[in-house]
């Protein structure tokens, strides 16, 4: 186990082994995807209070969860690569970035449409949807900081104590948003009541979580991939590598 | 089959949402694919010149 | 050459950050008619009504007080920056982050607490209640320090870019947050008369939290910034 870690470290080594693992993983996104997608589109029942505006849910929540899931985990190896100056770790860190922001993206986007049927309006100041925008000006710093710094390295180490410090302001901001939002809720919001959720709605929820978990890992491995030829483009295996694939 | 689109009314709404994700996860999808393209180009020129000079 | 210890070396610090900011009186103003400026313009963009002006005023001048705050981050070390002096600080034998807290303390002396002092007259000027006022500089006797011991973190990760003033708003606003929220909503609940120990108390448990982690981050932050 340990010597596993050992060759993961070396660049070379986990981009060869990232070439393999993605076809796998991106096969297995695509099934929970289909089927997620099946189940919660088709076999799902309709809700009784939302009718089939519910069926956003399975985009919206599952984006949502990766959003903040994503965060942590861009954090956590940006802290790794921070304490053991681990190069694999920072990549991971920064290539998590645009992945997160994008989710963060759909998720801010799909409940805002969510919204529309059920609140009457496109954006309501609600707690989780208002936590989600400032989650997005997180990603959007953590990006401008890394385009920002032209030594990379020093960039991937600056954006990981931005994602640290972030990480630990998150639930400080997600507890005031939500407190704030008690004081100045508005009467529409009373409107919406979450849906019961029901098994037949729980399987395809979880499915599409599944799938975008396995997207993530998917995606993440091709960016990280690319960023490591980047900043290995003078080693001698990426000229190798180079020279064989003309 | 028609009332599968129809969405109970609610056609727009689901059907933009699930256009938007699908949207973002082909973005994400092939980013890294143009970009893994262009570096390598990249990379393969520098070789060139290098080749020759 | 004899070394001095922790603590002299932080009131050194200070000393001279002071002396050197009391030099260049004048920068110090800028931010200030920054905070009256703004809070000004809004009753002239959304009306003089006095009973709006009160229900928005708290949340007005916290956020002036906001942009106030990040208007004046950036000074912090930039003329440490250019003159290198920067780079000596992060020589010192002493722990970086204690020497932080100082510079924070001494920035905070010379761009926070003159907001402290404008600040009832900005109450007055949105037509607030005594009552308010008060509150008003409580919270931002508490709130002020939070802003700049984040804000320095941000500075520190930008310290060396040439475009970071646009990036440091995009870093560091968010992280004021819970600041605004609950400092605002303090100064305008004990308007309508209601107690506000809950939000003291946050804002307290929050200048702790700024008070021990935020140095550690902008020690770390200068390190790989002037690296």
């Amino acid at each position: 186990m340990l010597k596993f870690f050992h060759r993961m470290a070396s660049p070379k080594y986990f981009y060869q082994f990232a070439g393999k693992l993605i076809p796998w993983l991106g096969v297995a996104c695509l099934g929970f995807l289909l089927v997620g997608l099946y189940d919660g589109l088709v076999l799902a029942p309709t809700d009784y209070q939302q009718g089939d505006s519910y069926r956003i849910m399975f985009v919206h929540v599952p984006a949502a969860w990766m959003s903040m899931f994503i965060y942590i985990v861009m954090a956590g190896a940006g802290a790794i690569g921070l304490i053991w100056h681990i190069k694999l770790a920072e990549v991971i860190a920064i290539s998590s970035a645009h992945i997160g922001a994008s989710f963060t993206f759909l998720a801010l986007v799909t409940g805002s449409i969510w919204g529309k049927p059920m609140w009457g309006a496109w954006w309501v100041w609600d707690a989780r949807l208002t936590s989600e925008l400032i989650l997005l000006f997180l990603y959007l710093g953590v990006i401008a900081l890394y385009n920002a710094v032209e030594d990379k390295r020093a960039a991937a180490r600056a954006t990981s104590i931005l994602a640290l410090v972030g990480v630990v302001n998150i639930p400080i901001i997600h507890y005031s948003v939500e407190w704030w939002n008690t004081l100045h809720q508005g009467p529409t919001v009373t409107k919406f009541g979450a849906p019961s959720i029901t098994i037949d709605m729980l399987i395809p929820l979880l499915l599409m979580a599944v799938a975008f978990k396995l997207f993530y890992a998917t995606v993440v491995l091709m960016r990280a991939r690319c960023e490591i030829l980047q900043r290995e483009r003078n080693s001698g295996w990426v000229r190798e590598l180079v020279r064989a694939s003309q | 089959m028609n009332e599968f689109f129809h969405m109970g009314g609610y056609a727009f709404y689901v059907w933009t949402s699930y256009g938007l994700a699908l949207l973002v996860l082909l973005a994400n999808v092939l980013s890294p694919i143009l970009l893994k393209k262009k570096l390598l180009s990249q990379l393969a020129r520098r070789e060139q010149r290098a080749g020759r000079s | 050459m004899n070394t001095a210890t922790l603590s002299q070396a932080f009131l050194i610090l200070l000393r001279r950050d002071l002396t050197l900011a009391y030099r260049r009186r004048s920068e110090m103003i800028n931010p200030l008619l920054f905070f009256i400026l703004v809070t000004a313009l809004f009753p002239l963009g959304i009306g003089a009504d006095p009973a709006l002006l009160r229900e928005v005023g708290p949340g007005i001048i916290w956020v002036a007080a906001l942009l106030a705050a990040l208007l004046s981050l950036e000074t912090i070390f930039r003329s440490d920056f250019d003159d290198g002096s920067l780079e000596q600080l992060l020589l010192s034998p002493h722990p970086l982050s204690i020497l932080m807290i100082a510079k924070v303390f001494a920035h905070w002396l010379i761009t926070g607490l003159p907001l402290l002092i404008v600040a009832p007259l900005l109450g007055v000027l949105l037509d607030l209640p005594g009552d308010a006022i008060t509150t008003l500089l409580i919270t931002l006797a508490l709130g002020t320090p939070v802003l700049s011991l984040i804000g320095t973190i941000g500075v520190a990760l930008t310290v060396g870019l040439r475009k970071g003033g646009m990036i440091l708003s995009l870093l560091v606003l968010p992280l004021y947050i819970p600041v605004l929220i609950f400092a605002a909503n303090a100064v305008a609940t004990s308007g309508a008369g209601l107690p506000i120990d809950a939000h003291l108390s946050m804002l307290t448990a929050l200048l702790l939290l700024a008070v021990s982690l935020s140095p550690v981050a902008t020690a770390a932050a200068l390190r790989i910034s002037l690296s």
